[in-house]
């Protein structure tokens, strides 16, 4: 497939959520069926920068790939399977279109 | 171990309140017999001083926040005041007796994302629960509630304290509560009034009763196991704490007084005069009670239960020390083993014996 040819996808961190850093590490409830998630540090920083407006190609290459010296494809890899886990679950929102509602926020 | 298990040992390593209570208000359309608490307003804090508190919990890195009360709808303001918690991302559960929630008010608590609304039912049949709330028509109310919260796919637990005025009602409560399916808490656990009125106490239940529930499969998750004698003590025992009050939680009063847990009536501060941090880390009380390992524990550290125990410090403090027995807990621990406690074998050793007839050696 050419990469050229697709469209962005947008995350955005859902409000349906509690979550709180706690030691460095991610911890977050989705509200609507309990599932606890821990995540790393790379993970972490996909979270917070799920703004809902910065596509996720861009995250990886500007967060990931620079921050954690990890190239591009894995980077890009495994970003999309945990966006992918993680939207399952309602706890991220995902959209080939920025989501500009969303009223997320995290500490 | 589960995941969130991890987080709370990770939580009590960094000395992060993972947990917190609070009280909104102590003001109730209730009178529930055995409530150790009194219903006056006495200054309770205002909406802007408990958004500032939300604000220092998240910051303090607080997850799971428990709103209860009194009753927490008392307050006009209740439902800002969880909006502002689901904002700053806590996990929320509020503990009510649903007399004021309809329609409206059950769906705004599923909007804002609350996690469990919790809510006390002391009997299945409306004249029991009633005469135990003091407030006619309450068990219609809070069942009609229960059904609003479900209806809005809410998770929904029914709470219940086990006393002598509802214990032949357990059994059906518990039915109660299957029905309506939601999940179902026990509580056998009657505590002194706040101003330190034991009266309430003869609510408690006997100990056959505690005997029964122990035996109850469905109650206790597997009676075999929940009542085999306690495993040897080990040094890991020793070395650690029975609870996590004042390690990882902690109790805020509506007038703002903090303690290490709400049934640990230890004063260590106040959020209005102090940062909650300031409290949490610095406080002489909360970091003696965070010093206490089972090693320094007066008598319970030469128990057989003490790897088992479900010993409470705060009512171990309630009965007179923060380091000595809670007798409340050695029953439990008889009760559940047959094996009575260090505090029980030392108390009937220090009861004295005295023969029924007394001869006396005549006088030489």
């Amino acid at each position: 497939m050419n990469e050229g040819l697709m469209a962005e996808t947008y995350i955005a961190r859902s409000t349906a959520i509690a979550a709180r850093v706690l030691g460095g590490e991610m911890m977050i409830m989705s509200a609507a069926d309990s599932t606890f998630f821990t995540l790393n540090e790379v993970a972490t920083v996909i979270w917070q920068a799920a703004d809902g407006r910065t596509p996720l190609s861009e995250i990886v290459e500007r967060r990931i790939c620079e921050e954690f010296e990890i190239t591009p494809d894995v980077a890009q890899h495994d970003a999309e399977e945990f966006v992918n886990e993680l939207s399952q679950h309602g706890i991220l929102l995902v959209s080939d279109q920025p989501i500009l509602d969303s009223k997320a926020g995290t500490r | 171990m589960s995941l969130l298990g991890e987080m709370n040992l990770k939580a009590e390593a960094l000395g992060i309140p993972l947990n917190v209570h609070i009280d909104v208000t102590y003001r109730c359309n209730e009178r529930c017999v055995h409530c150790y608490l009194d219903h006056d307003d006495k200054g309770e804090m205002s909406t802007q001083e408990i958004k500032d508190i939300l604000n220092q919990l998240a910051e303090a890195g607080v997850f799971f926040l428990v709103f209860s009360g009194g009753e927490v709808f008392m307050r006009r303001d209740f439902l800002e005041l969880v909006e502002y918690a689901r904002k700053l991302l806590f996990n929320v559960k509020v503990k009510t007796n649903g007399v004021m929630i309809h329609e409206a008010e059950a769906q705004r608590l599923r909007e804002l994302g609350v996690e469990q609304v919790q809510l006390s039912v002391y009997s299945h049949r409306p004249e029991i629960h009633d005469a135990i709330t003091k407030l006619p028509g309450s068990f219609k109310r809070t069942v009609d509630s229960i059904k609003f919260l479900k209806s809005q796919g809410l998770k929904v637990a029914l709470s219940n304290v086990l006393m002598t005025v509802n214990q032949q009602d357990e059994r059906g409560t518990r039915a109660l509560a299957r029905q309506l399916g939601v999940s179902y808490t026990l509580d056998p656990t009657v505590t002194p009034k706040i101003d330190g009125d034991t009266s309430i106490l003869n609510l408690r239940v006997d100990a056959e009763n505690l005997d029964e529930l122990f035996a109850d499969d469905e109650l206790v998750g597997g009676s075999e196991e929940y009542c085999r004698p306690p495993a040897p003590v080990d040094e890991d025992v020793m070395e650690g704490y029975s609870c996590s009050a004042g390690h990882s939680s902690c109790y805020i009063s509506p007038y703002g007084d903090v303690f290490p847990c709400v049934q640990f009536p230890l004063p260590t501060g106040n959020v209005r005069r102090q940062k909650f941090t300031d409290i949490w880390y610095q406080s002489p009380q909360m970091n003696e009670v965070r010093s206490i390992k089972v090693k320094d524990l007066t008598v319970c550290s030469s128990c057989s239960h003490a790897g088992s125990c479900t010993r409470c410090p705060g009512l171990a403090y309630m009965e007179g020390s923060m380091r000595g027995p809670s007798s409340t807990d050695c029953h439990k621990s008889y009760h559940r083993t047959g094996i009575p406690s260090a505090n029980m074998l030392r108390k009937a050793a220090m009861t004295p014996t005295r023969p029924l007839v007394q001869i006396l050696p005549a006088m030489a």
